[in-house]
């Protein structure tokens, strides 16, 4: 496996595009036990890429393997072409990273604490401390001590340390975890920014619609595999949305709804939408149908005299995906 | 690659803004002013016991001269009692009562009480959480994801390690000089002391006693204290990077220092108990001496057994800290 470079320009997509962090079928065992089983996917430059799946999965394990944290049983991660378990004074370089939570010395100012890490690695000024400090808009506060930081704070003030040494990939681990949904919202441009900017994110979480919202490309994993690489929105229309109807008569609706050929009705514990959702929504219809064929179903509600009080759009959610990825084959 | 200067320079200041070492400073704080109290108490009362301690001095050299000149004394022992009679007459030529304590003769004595307990304890305050702290508070994710090796940051933690242990054993002679010398005066530094008595068996050698002066004598234990405070720290460092809460850490190793202590003074039937590093801590004894706590312990030995397990501990952590999978 080592040693043969060729291999990877194999290896990479056709797109073109450089390959910032190549994870090539990663395994590991913990005693007898595998804990992931075969995770291989491509981080392109400049791309937010999701990587998807429900607590347990080895989400956090296959990141501390391409942190370094843990090595890896098999399998090797190229970063910038750089092994990490064989050069991570190299390869690291590369990668900024919070894994988990942001934790940084909590007796130390923010300051202080980016001082610390600035030291770790050849090259960081303090103009460029100062720079990251900007960019997180962490001025203000900076030259307290992080045991007095929100966790929106401590967050930043992560980010900051990870974007210290300029590098080409930024690792996230489950970053909204915790925040108020401002907070969230705040990220979530900021990641946009970052990305515009022409740096590569690998990003984890266990909602789709965090991932749907952020990322351009996914990877999915469930237990310790990769099920599934792809487009976001390619992999969501593979599962199907859902098209919720809303009607001042539902029965009425529901009747016309049921002797359509291009729509199926949903039954009740058939479904996995929100529920939340649904409360928001009494009498509503739940159907599968092509985007293109809800015009013409509220021309015919019109036609009949039902008024169309709503139309949404649902996605599936992650479990639904994961069914559809994983049908028809076992999930040990 | 970051050079190795500034990753010690990381981990200094971090076990400073801690404020261990500031609570290790107030802790003798503390505790001198009491010991010193006890002692001046201790020397009131001799004082009131004996009130002309230039005659008893005088008689007491009068009975080694005498001594000397007999014949059945075999000669070891007149070299000794010479050497007694010298160290009686610097006193009486100085001036010294030597029943009285000074802030030398204070701070030797606390060296030589707390090499077994205090100092250890005031070390593992440091050595005890240097990795399982990070580990804990989960900074180690940080530590450990920048672009420098493993063992380059468990070097760092190590080297920062003996300069505190350093600063602790300078600082408890340093302020316990100072202090103990607001009651007791700060003279002392040449008054003679004999060293170089060891056991034969049931006899003392005394062959090669000889006189150094104090301050010397302070240096000298000073080193002992410092060689084998720095044995606890790395031995400390090991369990710190094997156990990953620094509670669990700390109470591994006050046990076993404490412990230690507790089989000195049993002492002696259970021969093969002198190779635990915790039983050779108090290097001290074999300065002034007094028996060690196991027959056939030398200084000699004691160093090798502190070698051996400090070099151990050292290797141990290196081997496992660079392999180890920071799994939560």
């Amino acid at each position: 496996m080592e040693n043969r470079p060729k291999d990877k320009a194999e290896a990479s997509p056709p797109s073109g595009r450089d390959v910032v962090l190549s994870v090539q079928s990663l395994h590991k065992k913990i005693g007898r036990k595998p804990i992931i089983r075969d995770v291989t996917f491509d981080v392109r430059a400049g791309e937010i890429f999701g990587f998807l799946g429900p607590n347990g999965s080895g989400k956090t394990t296959t990141i501390r393997m391409l942190t370094g944290l843990i090595r890896p049983t098999a399998g090797r991660v190229l970063v910038c072409g750089e092994d990490v378990k064989r050069r991570p004074e190299r390869a690291l370089r590369h990668i900024g990273c919070i894994v988990e939570n942001p934790e940084m010395y909590p007796f130390l100012t923010g300051w202080e604490n980016l001082e610390h890490f600035a030291r770790m690695q050849e090259g960081i000024t303090r103009e460029r401390i100062a720079e990251v400090v900007a960019i997180v808009r962490m001025d203000k506060r900076i030259h307290d001590k992080v045991k007095t930081y929100s966790l929106g704070m401590r967050q930043r003030l992560g980010i900051a340390q990870a974007l210290l040494g300029s590098p080409e990939l930024l690792i996230l681990d489950e970053p909204t975890n915790g925040l108020d949904p401002k907070g969230i919202k705040e990220l979530r441009a900021f990641i946009r920014e970052l990305a515009d900017e022409g740096l590569s994110l690998l990003i984890s979480s266990h909602l789709l619609s965090e991932i749907q919202l952020m990322c351009d490309r996914v990877a999915i994993i469930a237990a310790g595999r990769v099920i599934a690489v792809g487009e976001v929105n390619e992999l969501v229309r593979q599962a199907g949305a859902y098209t919720i109807w809303q009607f001042d008569r539902p029965d009425a609706g529901r009747s016309l709804l049921a002797q359509g050929a291009d729509v199926a009705l949903v039954g009740d514990g058939k479904h996995r939408i929100d529920e939340a959702l649904l409360a928001s929504m009494p009498g509503a219809v739940i159907t599968r149908m092509q985007d293109d064929a809800v015009p013409r179903w509220v021309e015919t509600f019109v036609r009949e005299g039902i008024a169309v009080r709503a139309v949404h759009k649902a996605a599936p959610s992650l479990e639904e995906l994961f069914l559809k990825l994983t049908e028809g084959e076992s999930v040990g | 690659m970051a050079n190795l200067l500034a990753l010690i320079h990381n981990e200094t200041i971090k076990v400073w803004k801690k404020k261990r070492f500031a609570v290790i400073v107030l802790v003798l704080l503390v505790l001198i002013p009491v010991f010193v109290y006890a002692q001046m108490k201790v020397a009131q009362n001799n004082a009131a016991k004996f009130k002309d301690w230039r005659a008893e001095v005088q008689q007491r050299i009068t009975d080694n001269t005498n001594a000397l000149s007999s014949d059945r004394i075999p000669e070891e022992w007149k070299k000794w009692r010479r050497a007694l009679v010298q160290q009686l007459q610097y006193y009486l030529d100085h001036d010294v009562n030597p029943d009285t304590p000074n802030a030398v003769t204070f701070t030797t004595s606390f060296l030589e009480n707390a090499v077994t307990l205090f100092i250890p304890l005031m070390v593992l305050a440091v050595g005890s959480d240097l990795v399982s702290s990070e580990r804990t508070a989960g900074t180690i994710k940080m530590l450990l994801t920048r672009p420098v090796r493993r063992w380059r940051i468990l070097f760092s933690k190590t080297a920062t390690l003996t300069l505190y242990v350093s600063l602790i054993v300078v600082t408890a002679t340093a302020m316990c000089y100072a202090i103990s010398g607001i009651a007791f005066g700060y003279e002392g530094w040449g008054v003679p002391v004999f060293v170089g008595f060891s056991l034969k068996g049931a006899d003392m050698n005394t062959a090669n006693v000889h006189a150094i002066s104090q301050g010397v004598f302070l240096l000298m234990e000073m080193g002992l204290v410092w060689f084998s405070a720095l044995v606890v720290a790395y031995i400390a460092l090991m369990v710190s990077v094997l156990v990953r809460s620094t509670a669990a850490s700390l109470t591994t190793m006050m046990a076993a220092v404490i412990s230690g202590m507790i089989l000195s003074n049993m002492a002696s039937s259970w021969h093969s108990a002198k190779y635990l590093f915790n039983v050779n801590l108090d290097l001290t004894v074999y300065l002034q001496g007094t028996p060690p706590p196991i027959e056939g312990m030398t200084l000699g030995f004691s160093l090798a057994v502190l070698v051996a397990w400090g070099a151990s501990a050292l290797a141990v952590a290196f081997a496992v800290f660079t392999k180890q999978d920071m799994i939560q």
